[in-house]
């Protein structure tokens, strides 16, 4: 099992059988192979690179020739050791940042700046503390000169997607901290982005708010069916909540091996499947971790 | 409740001890005044209105003087905090500059502007502003960069991205700032106003002196703290305070 997951599967005999052979059904999509399968993807990532001057004499090259489709309604997710860029990668495709070469492409069009049908929410949440939360969840419309009446609409119906209606008035620091994800999750959500990104946003969460999030955020995605791309450090968070998962490099990042995950849904974090495909993308990311390790100690002894 | 008894215990001992040592005329009261002698001096200056003017053209001047320093210190410090050239050059020449007291920018103030109330305006403002844009470049600093970044995120640009993010987010440092650049403010006034005579709090601090009037000298100082305390602490201190609170920073009161 874990050697065929080493190669790249290429034909669809192969494909079939091991399926049905798995235990645990992991396995590997070509990106050539979703691209005949489906119409035409919501995101493009093409041969997309980033680097940057750290000094005058040291380029680090954060990004290196990232290929990559999301299908529109797909719930990605991207593993990787710290490091490798993944959240670089959210900041291009939510046109926070300018990729060095390639094309970030959505809907076919290249990403110029930001714009509300891509919103990110950070790891750090980046939530309006002078704001009520039901004025953070009103902002982006606020700036989209939304009228009043719909705005108010629409910030009673994401608050209440989200469990958190009777608490529009609070501030943010009155707020626990799965409470807040759920408040950057309803404001991200009523700017009706077709793509939403996540960046590691429940990594700062105890365990049990992290599960309840995590059927909350899937839940959610059934009934928009929006477009999510999920970057977490944590590999079964992956499998629990992802329909494929994209592992990355440490520096540069590249994408190294892309998994379906056909378990059914919902799914548990404890489910066996989940853990068992998770074994496996795990074995793969230890070499990245372990590489990343050497990395940095070997700069600590060159310095 | 026990502060507010505390503070009562206090000062009424503090009074009490100045009171005896007055009824025992340890020394004589040109040199150490009287309690009683100190509030009839703050009566009748009250009643014949010479304090009420004094605050009054003291007040003036500060608002006048305090506000140029605040708009020109908020341009200053945004520019200087957006631009790396001007940090280096500008920032570097101000941080040096604010080790000179404020009252040293008297002689070129009078030989400038002679000895006119824009004179004293001018001590007001350069003994204020550095302090202010100081603080508005490093409140700008350290603003978080979340802030901005999921302002735009969220599709705000330009002047609203400003005023809706940039701005509400560096609200607690600006108030920091403009208190900070007040009570520098207020130092420069009182003590340009000593030196340079056109009414005002300090010009009445010389009188007493003039006049050998000790009671004179205390009262206006008292006059002084109260009006210093109740804009910074009180003014000032409140704002902070509903900020600090309603941004989550402070812990409960």
């Amino acid at each position: 099992m874990t050697q065929s997951l080493r190669k790249p599967l290429v034909s669809a005999e192969r494909r079939t059988a091991h399926r049905s052979a798995a235990s645990h059904r992991v396995e590997l999509a070509a990106g050539s192979i979703i691209e005949r399968r489906l119409g035409v993807p919501k995101l493009r990532l093409r041969n997309v690179s980033l680097d940057y001057a750290t000094n005058s004499h040291h380029r680090l090259i954060a990004l290196k020739d990232i290929n990559l489709q999301v299908q529109p309604g797909e719930f990605l997710c991207i593993v990787g050791p710290s490091g490798c860029g993944k959240s670089t990668l959210l900041h291009l495709i939510a046109g926070l940042h300018q990729q060095s070469s390639g094309d970030v492409l959505v809907d076919n069009k290249p990403v110029q700046g930001p714009g509300t049908d891509r919103i990110l929410i950070f790891q750090e949440l980046g939530l309006f503390p002078w704001l009520t939360v039901a004025q953070n969840v009103e902002f982006g419309m606020r700036m989209k000169n939304v009228a009043k009446p719909q705005r108010e609409a629409k910030v009673r119906e994401y608050l209440r997607l989200v469990h958190l209606h009777q608490f529009k008035d609070s501030y943010v620091h009155q707020l626990s901290g799965g409470m807040r994800q759920r408040v950057a999750l309803a404001r991200a959500l009523a700017t009706e982005p077709d793509v939403l990104l996540m960046d590691e946003p429940f990594a700062a969460l105890d365990a049990q708010t992290r599960d309840l999030l995590h059927d909350e955020l899937e839940r959610i995605w059934a009934e928009t069916r929006r477009t999510i791309i999920f970057v977490t450090h944590n590999v079964r968070e992956a499998v629990r909540l992802g329909d494929r998962v994209v592992l990355m490099t440490f520096r540069p990042g590249q994408v190294k091996r892309e998994y379906k995950i056909d378990l059914p849904r919902p799914r548990h974090l404890e489910d066996v499947h989940v853990a068992g495909s998770a074994r496996d993308i795990l074995n793969d990311l230890r070499e990245e971790i372990n590489k990343s390790i050497e990395e940095e100690y070997g700069l600590e002894a060159h310095a | 409740m026990k502060r507010t008894l505390r503070y009562i215990l206090f000062y009424s001992a503090l009074i009490g001890l100045w009171a005896l040592l007055a009824k025992l005329q340890v020394w004589p009261p040109y040199i150490f005044p009287t309690p009683w002698g100190v509030a009839e001096t703050l009566r009748s200056g009250f009643a014949d209105h010479s304090f009420w003017i004094a605050i009054g053209v003291s007040m003036r001047r500060m608002l006048i003087g305090y506000g140029i320093s605040v708009v020109l210190g908020l341009v200053l410090g945004l520019g200087i905090a957006s631009s790396k050239f001007l940090e280096q050059t500008v920032g570097g020449l101000l941080v040096s500059l604010q080790s000179l007291p404020s009252i040293c920018w008297l002689p070129i103030a009078v030989l400038w502007f002679g000895l006119t109330e824009k004179a004293i305006l001018f001590v007001v403002v350069m003994g204020s502003l550095l302090s202010v844009t100081i603080s508005m470049e490093t409140g700008r600093k350290q603003l978080p960069k979340i802030y901005n970044m999921a302002g735009r995120n969220l599709g705000a640009r330009g002047v609203r991205l400003f005023w809706h993010v940039t701005l509400p987010a560096s609200l607690p440092y600006i108030v920091t700032g403009l208190k900070q650049g007040w009570a520098f403010a207020w130092r420069s006034l009182i003590s340009g106003e000593m030196i340079f005579v056109t009414l005002g709090l300090g010009q009445l601090l010389m009188m007493g002196r003039d006049l050998n009037d000790m009671s004179q000298v205390i009262a206006v100082m008292i006059l002084i703290v109260a009006l210093g305390y109740l804009v910074d602490g009180v003014f000032f201190r409140t704002i902070e305070r509903r900020l600090q609170q309603r941004w989550g920073l402070a812990t409960a009161a």
